[in-house]
């Protein structure tokens, strides 16, 4: 056969117009020096960006197959997310003694966005773990598994927003110009996204009991971070708040849409933590990315 | 042209089991003192040691050696997934790898989806990504099933689309291991077509198995590894046949094949 005349048939086959791969270098090894470390990360991001048309159909579908068979799809999140405004809106305003009608577009937005935060750092914990098939199979930039989390994220977020438009529709609320300002914000969510993927992603992967431990301080943060309730009910007891990244967070991109800039305090306080965030992401990610495939 | 060099790469499996896949039993041994000693203790697969190899353009190379051996560890670091932290791997040309039928196919995807998938992967256009799935929906005979979950399929199928999609691309480094002799007798005669006619485009083959007949039918050298070393390199006839007595070559044996290796390999019998 190594030497024997093709049967005809063959040259049909390799005829076939089909593009043929660009050509490319791979090259490892040669030292595990930090500079080493750093620039090999850094080509995985670059190639991972590069395959943003993957990255994109790889995160929808997962939201599409998550919702294959339903009648309703991914609107699903849309029902669920306002039921639950409706249910929590009702009993807290009781409960709070506030007026609905100022509590419930709060409640609505601060509900959407803790969502969408709080799902994507549980959803960061299984970003390599999920796709330990291909991380096993294939070389593929470990970035590609990143973006993919933080689209199905968006794309969640997207499906939970009608429900803020009507509950600012019912109310009356309307933030003006100012709510622009909120998407400076979810530019620096979406960095801090990537990086909550790479960091936890990469920690969960060594580290199977992390997820749950994970998911317990998220349930925490819940309770301690202004979502239910506002920060002005806790007055001058609440001097601890700045020292909760998420308050800043969730602030950079609440208080624009309520209809106030967020202050500087604000801003300071959410670029410093998300600095301090990615540099601990990028030096985790750098420091272990040769390993990932071994600890699928 | 395409271009494989491995230098000198070694590569050691940690094997983290119970206590060391968790936060938690680290964090504590650490704070009782017994980290140190916990590392120590850790086990440590020794699955390549002092690799060297060089391949160039044109080259068939089978691996052979029993489970365990380092075979398709060797395939994954060619193909990157495992990256050496000892010695240097450079892949030259576009590389493509058949390591499980799976391949990381999403097996709740349907045929179609995983085929956009990888032509996505693979960086290509809305066009050339239809040209790929015409491809490989005629190679790999799967009719309607192109639009059902890969979860339904049967083995041959599902080993039929992994193949189609896999020398569709025609890559210019082709790694193999000797799964794709599975599937129906069939297919396979189709597929050696197919193989050879991606293999005939001066590119590399790097192909791991079991079955000496397969090694000498598609490859001209041959590597046989053990416990992770490269234990014999020859010609594909030559290594095989000390493979299979389990003895090392003699000096003169070793002069012989290196004088006629090409001729050898075509022309010895299977298990000679």
């Amino acid at each position: 056969m190594a030497d024997g005349v093709p049967p005809p048939c063959m040259d049909a086959i390799a005829d076939h117009t089909l593009p043929r791969l660009q050509r490319a270098t791979l090259d490892i090894g040669g030292g595990i020096a930090r500079t080493q470390r750093n620039s090999m990360a850094w080509a995985d991001l670059v190639a991972g960006l590069r395959l943003w048309r993957l990255a994109l159909t790889l995160g929808w579908l997962d939201i599409k197959l998550k919702y294959r068979g339903s009648l309703l799809g991914p609107f699903w999140l849309t029902i669920s997310t306002g039921i639950m405004v409706a249910a929590m809106g009702g009993l807290y305003s009781i409960l709070f003694h506030m007026d609905l009608s100022t509590y419930l577009p709060f409640l609505a937005l601060s509900l959407v966005l803790w969502n969408a935060m709080g799902g994507l750092v549980g959803e960061a914990c299984a970003a390599f773990t999920q796709a330990e098939g291909t991380i096993r199979s294939v070389r593929m930039p470990f970035f590609v598994h990143a973006v993919r989390v933080v689209v199905r994220s968006v794309i969640s977020l997207l499906h939970n927003l009608p429900v803020i438009v009507v509950v600012f529709a019912i109310f009356g609320v309307w933030p003006g110009l100012v709510a622009a300002e909120s998407l400076v914000g979810l530019a620096l969510w979406t960095v801090d996204a990537f990086a909550a993927c790479l960091l936890l992603g990469a920690f969960c992967a060594r580290f199977r009991d992390v997820p749950p431990i994970v998911a317990s301080v998220m349930q925490i943060a819940f309770f301690v971070t202004p979502i239910v309730w506002r920060p002005e009910q806790l007055g001058a007891r609440g001097w601890w708040l700045p020292y909760n990244p998420f308050d800043a967070l969730l602030e950079m991109v609440r208080q624009p849409l309520l209809g106030h800039a967020a202050s500087w305090q604000v801003w300071g306080l959410a670029l410093g933590y998300s600095a301090a965030f990615c540099a601990l992401a990028w030096t985790g990610f750098a420091g272990v990315r040769n390993r990932l495939a071994y600890w699928m | 042209m395409a271009r494989i060099r491995i230098e000198n790469v070694s590569l050691d499996f940690p094997l983290y089991h119970g206590s060391a896949r968790s936060l938690k039993k680290t964090v504590f041994a650490a704070a009782s003192g017994r980290l140190g000693e916990d590392k120590r203790q850790r086990v440590v697969v020794q699955a390549l040691r002092n690799i060297d190899i060089e391949l160039a353009s044109g080259d068939r190379l089978g691996l052979v050696g029993t489970n365990g051996a380092g075979k398709t560890t060797l395939l994954r670091t060619i193909a990157g997934i495992y990256e050496p932290v000892v010695g240097r791997i450079r892949v030259e040309g576009s590389l493509n790898a058949l390591l499980d039928p799976a391949l990381g196919m999403n097996l709740d995807l349907t045929g179609r989806e995983n085929i956009m998938l990888r032509g996505l992967y693979n960086g290509f256009n809305q066009a050339q990504i239809r040209l790929l799935e015409d491809d490989v929906a005629e190679f790999a005979e799967l009719g309607e099933f192109l639009e059902l979950p890969v979860r339904f399929y049967s083995s041959g199928m599902m080993v039929r689309l992994s193949f189609a999609m896999a020398t569709a691309i025609r890559p210019q480094v082709l790694l193999m291991d000797e799964w794709f002799l599975a599937g129906d007798a069939n297919f396979i005669a189709k597929a050696r077509a197919r193989l050879e006619s991606v293999v005939r485009g001066a590119e590399i083959l790097v192909l791991s198995s079991h079955i000496s007949s397969a090694i000498l039918e598609w490859c001209t050298r041959a590597i046989w590894m053990d416990h992770g070393r490269v234990r014999m390199d020859g010609p594909a006839a030559h290594v095989l046949a000390c493979y299979e007595s389990g003895t090392e070559p003699t000096p003169q044996a070793l002069a012989e094949a290196a004088a006629d290796p090409v001729l050898e390999a075509a022309e010895a019998e299977p298990g000679a």
